[in-house]
């Protein structure tokens, strides 16, 4: 059996007329789109092992304190990767949240405030939480820690 | 309008409540994680302000929380999976339903199996805080 094939409509560059608005965005959506999936697997691993380290193993919750956070940070694998898990969750839900603006909000005024409201938000977020890890001392007085000795 | 849902924009079933839940879910865990930075910040003002704040996460209340926290985020990841697997997977549009079953089983053994060892160390704490 013979079948014509016919060149699907949308397998070539489409002409610049059928365009409705200019491509100046570039493909950011697409990229956003890939990174959700892309950082989805990595926050998987990362935030698993975390509720795993900080919830199911020795007291639990009630083995969580500055104690427990100093001899976290005293590695620098855990200091690695709560950096990682706090970048990609930010990025990751702070466009996922985009998104839901996007959807609900109509009016440009509304997306801009909301839009303006979550970027500053995701900002202090990650530049608080990345000075944190930084600039974090695991060492107080009295401490046993090996790296305070 | 149809009467079957099939042939609206939200054709509902599997596919719209994945979404959906997907959506929710999302939103609950972005916010606790804004929260949750600003709480571990406290470990730079001083230990007793980072022990005083985090101990009110060891109150059974509190655990009972955790574990709704801690269900969203197994949903968002599993079923995060189960959206990679259908973009990327050749099969994946068409079992897209089957897929999130799985999920939905998964999701039911990692959360009964989180919730039984969360709270009883969370409720029954062995050197009775």
């Amino acid at each position: 059996m013979t079948t014509t094939e016919f060149a699907a409509p949308r397998t070539g560059r489409i002409d610049a007329k059928y365009n409705r608005m200019p491509s100046k965005g570039g493909n950011f959506e697409m990229l956003a789109w890939l990174f959700m999936r892309i950082s989805g697997v990595f926050l998987v691993v990362l935030i698993f092992g975390h509720l795993f380290t900080n919830l199911l193993v020795d007291e639990g919750v009630h083995g969580i304190d500055f104690g427990f956070v100093a001899g976290k940070w005293a590695d620098p694998v855990w200091q690695f990767w709560d950096l990682a898990m706090l970048w990609l969750a930010m990025l990751h839900g702070t466009n996922g949240v985009r998104t839901i603006i996007n959807d609900y909000a109509d009016k440009d005024r509304t997306r801009f405030w909301l839009k303006l409201v979550l970027y500053f938000a995701t900002i202090v977020i990650v530049v608080l939480g990345t000075l944190v890890i930084f600039t974090f001392d695991p060492c107080i007085p009295g401490s046993t820690l090996e790296v305070c000795k | 309008m149809s009467k079957t849902s099939s042939g609206t924009l939200y054709r509902g079933r599997e596919g719209m409540w994945s979404w959906v839940g997907h959506r929710v879910t999302g939103v609950v865990i972005f916010f606790f994680l804004l929260v949750h930075v600003l709480d571990t910040s406290l470990v730079r003002v001083s230990p007793g302000a980072y022990d005083a704040v985090i101990s009110t996460y060891q109150n059974p209340l509190m655990a009972v929380g955790e574990l709704g926290l801690v269900a969203a985020i197994l949903f968002h990841a599993f079923n995060g999976l189960r959206l990679i697997l259908v973009d990327f997977w050749k099969q994946g549009p068409k079992y897209h339903r089957q897929l999130l079953w799985g999920v939905l089983a998964v999701w039911a053994v990692a959360t009964i199996g989180f919730a039984i060892r969360h709270l009883s160390l969370a409720l029954f704490p062995a050197g009775g805080h």
